[in-house]
C-alpha cells in the first residue's frame, strides 16, 4: 500500500509542475524516477522511451504506467497513471466552467484570433522535426507522401473520410509489402 | 448518448494517438469537429490553455471536450477512454510481450503507421497555416492581418534561431501570436 500511496503523490506531483505538454516532463520523471527514488535504471529509461515511440499515448504516461507495473504490479501502474493524469484534470476541468466567460472580453477574444494562426504554425514545425528524424528509404517516404497528398485533399475539399482510415490503410498496405517479400525471400530460399 | 459518443470518440483518439503531444491534434480535430465538439477557434484556444497548464495537451482536450459537453461525467469519461489504449498498451509490453516490438508483423504494421501520421500531420499544418493565413482574403474588404500575422509568426519560428541562439518554444510562439492579436486586431 505505501508504494502504491508513494507512486499515485510521486507522479501527481509530477504532473503537477509540468507544463507545455507531455515532453517537458520527461526529464523530470527520469530525474525523480532514476536518480532520486532509483525506481528505474537508464537502460529501462531507454527501452520506455522506444516503447513510447510505438505505441500510442504521450511519453509522459506511458513512463508512469510503466514505472508504476515495475515497483508495484497492476495496481501500481493504475496509481502512477491516475496520479500523473490528475493535476492536468482538475485544472482543465475547472477552466473548462469559466471558459465562456472569459472568451466574451474583447482583448482576449482579439488575443486568440492570433493565437489561432500560431497553431498551423506549431503543427507544422512539430512535423517538419519528424520528418526529420524519419526512418530513410523509400516505402516510409512514398506511404507519408501518399498520406500528405491525401490528408490534404481531405481537408481542403472537406470529404468525410476520417484519418482512422487512412491510418489503417498504410498499416495494410505495409503489412502487404512484408509478406509479399517475405514470400520472395522464400521463393529465393527454395531454387 | 452523448456519453457513449465521447467515450468511442475519445478511445478512437487514444488509440491511434502515435507522434508526440502535437502529433495527436490532426486527430482530435477530426474526431471533435466530425461530432461538432470543438471549432477551430475553440480548439486553438484549448491549445493555448494546454500550453499554460499542466499536462499532456491530449489529456487536456479530453477534459475540456467531455466537460463542455456533458459536465463532470462527460470529463471523467473522456480523459478516461483517452488514456486507457496507451495504459492497456504498456501494460501488455511491460508485463507479457517484451517482445512484441520485435515481432515482424508488429513492425510491418508500425512501419505503415508511422509514416503515415507524420504525413497527416504535415499536411494538417500546412492546410492549417495556408487556409487561416488567407482567411481574410475571400470576403468582402480585403483583410490582411491574417496574412500578416502568419508571415510574422513563421518569420519568429524559423527565422529567429541563429538570431537568438535557440528555439523559440512554443509558449513563447503563443505569447507572440496572442500580442499580435491583441495589437492588430484592437486597433
Amino acid at each position: 500500500m505505501k508504494i502504491r500511496m508513494d507512486l499515485f503523490l510521486t507522479f501527481m506531483k509530477i504532473g503537477f509542475f509540468t507544463f507545455g505538454g507531455g515532453y517537458a516532463m520527461i526529464p523530470i520523471i527520469e530525474d525523480t524516477c532514476v536518480e532520486k527514488k532509483k525506481w528505474l535504471s537508464h537502460d529501462d529509461m531507454m527501452n520506455i522511451a522506444v516503447i513510447a515511440e510505438s505505441t500510442p499515448g504521450p511519453m509522459a504516461i506511458n513512463c508512469a504506467t510503466f514505472t508504476g507495473y515495475r515497483q508495484a504490479g497492476f495496481f501500481g501502474s493504475l496509481a502512477a497513471t491516475a496520479g500523473i493524469i490528475l493535476p492536468s484534470f482538475l485544472v482543465i476541468f475547472i477552466i473548462s466552467m469559466f471558459l465562456d466567460n472569459f472568451l466574451e472580453i474583447t482583448v482576449i477574444a482579439n488575443a486568440f484570433k492570433g493565437i489561432k494562426l500560431a497553431v498551423g504554425i506549431l503543427i507544422l514545425d512539430a512535423a517538419v522535426k519528424m520528418v526529420k528524424k524519419m526512418k530513410r528509404g523509400a516505402f516510409p517516404r512514398m506511404i507519408m507522401l501518399c498520406s500528405f497528398a491525401a490528408m490534404l485533399l481531405i481537408n481542403i475539399f472537406s470529404w468525410s473520410f476520417s484519418t482512422i482510415s487512412l491510418m489503417l490503410i498504410a498499416a495494410a498496405v505495409s503489412l502487404a509489402a512484408s509478406f509479399a517479400s517475405g514470400a520472395k525471400r522464400k521463393e529465393g530460399e527454395g531454387t | 448518448m452523448i456519453y457513449l459518443d465521447l467515450f468511442l470518440g475519445f478511445l478512437k483518439v487514444g488509440c491511434f494517438s502515435f507522434g508526440g503531444a502535437y502529433g495527436a491534434i490532426p486527430l482530435i480535430r477530426d474526431v471533435a469537429l466530425s461530432y461538432g465538439w470543438l471549432d477551430d477557434e475553440t480548439l486553438a484556444y484549448m491549445i493555448a490553455v494546454s500550453e499554460s497548464t499542466p499536462g499532456p495537451i491530449m489529456v487536456n482536450l479530453a477534459t475540456y471536450v467531455g466537460s463542455s459537453q456533458a459536465g463532470l461525467g462527460g470529463a471523467v469519461l473522456a480523459t478516461l477512454a483517452v488514456v486507457l489504449p496507451s495504459f492497456l498498451v504498456i501494460l501488455l509490453a511491460a508485463a507479457v510481450l517484451k517482445n512484441l516490438l520485435e515481432n515482424r508483423y508488429v513492425k510491418a504494421v508500425l512501419g505503415g503507421l508511422k509514416p503515415c501520421v507524420i504525413g497527416i500531420i504535415l499536411a494538417t499544418g500546412v492546410y492549417m497555416t495556408v487556409h487561416n493565413g488567407i482567411s481574410g482574403m475571400g470576403k468582402p474588404g480585403l483583410d490582411l492581418r491574417p496574412a500578416a500575422i502568419t508571415a510574422i509568426l513563421a518569420a519568429v519560428m524559423w527565422g529567429a534561431k541563429p538570431v537568438l541562439k535557440r528555439k523559440v518554444s512554443p509558449l513563447a510562439l503563443i505569447a507572440v501570436s496572442a500580442c499580435l492579436g491583441i495589437l492588430l486586431y484592437g486597433i
